[in-house]
């Protein structure tokens, strides 16, 4: 079975609803590439979720293009960590499991068996649904990048919501 | 989350891109893609489906090894149910005819719930 076209769903829901069109990127030019340069059991993993994911404790996300991102500790109990996002109507399972959207024991477990080296001591969430284009470049991505840089990675998971 | 993608491996960090919505995640054209054809909220597996979830992450993982060049696509042979009848109701519920189901814009934090507000915020 073909997977759903989500963009098409979309586009004729907000036609139907008299909405603007939702502006997905569409990059026009191929990705960087780059090899990973030893085993992934040598590697140290980061992940970011953009599931809106945070500790609770911390200040829980917004819903106008919230470009904040949080530090979750890898040692965090999975029933700590709550969803605010946009979109709550695809969260219902990860309140109930968050590991449906922030994998956090199966990485732990990974890490158990040797596959990979080491899971970074801190894994990042930010909120998925952000409109601007423009501060997802000029806000959010700085801030990740020296968030994964400060735990020196080797390689990243990125998991949407 | 393509952005972000592409942007560490600009920086010399390899990716792996989870995803359940395959049109948009290849609309971003992101170095790596490993694909759950589950509904979205899903992408790791489904509500405590550990061996499922591992599996999931683990060949996401073996995928920044054997991925060799840019914009390939691994997709996993797993489905949600047997008969796929969850698609015409995403399509239900999702498609015109459906109703939005986004949360208003608001700039205040939208806690899980009420006690976490009074954690993180003292009231």
């Amino acid at each position: 079975m073909e997977p759903i076209e989500y963009m098409r769903m979309t586009r004729e829901l907000y036609e139907s609803l008299g909405h603007q069109p939702y502006g997905w990127l569409h990059a026009e030019t191929p990705p960087p590439f780059t090899r990973l340069n030893k085993p992934l059991s040598q590697c140290r993993i980061g992940m970011v979720s953009t599931s809106g994911a945070y500790v609770v404790g911390q200040q829980a996300y917004h819903y106008r293009d919230d470009t904040s991102i949080r530090v979750i500790p890898k040692g965090t109990p999975t029933d700590r960590i709550h969803f605010s996002h946009i979109t709550e109507n695809y969260l219902p399972d990860p309140r109930r499991d968050p590991n449906c959207v922030f994998p956090v024991d199966a990485l732990r477990t990974l890490e158990a068996e040797g596959v990979v080296g080491e899971v970074a001591g801190d894994l990042f969430s930010c909120m998925g649904g952000i409109y601007s284009q423009r501060r997802v470049k000029e806000e959010l991505i700085p801030m990740l990048a020296d968030a994964f840089a400060g735990q020196n990675v080797d390689a990243v998971l990125l998991v949407p919501m | 989350m393509s952005l972000i993608a592409r942007h560490l491996e600009d920086r010399g960090i390899p990716t792996m891109c989870m995803a359940s919505a395959l049109d948009i995640i290849k609309a971003g054209r992101p170095p790596r893609i490993t694909f759950v054809d589950y509904p979205l909220g899903h992408t790791v597996g489904k509500p405590f489906d550990q061996a499922g979830q591992l599996d999931i992450v683990r060949r996401g993982l073996a995928g920044l090894v054997s991925m060799t060049h840019a914009e390939q696509v691994e997709m996993l042979s797993r489905s949600w149910d047997e008969t796929g009848v969850w698609k015409a109701e995403e399509w239900r519920k999702g498609g015109a005819g459906g109703k939005d189901e986004r949360r208003p814009r608001d700039g205040t934090p939208q806690y899980q719930t009420a006690e976490d507000r009074i954690l993180a915020e003292g009231r």
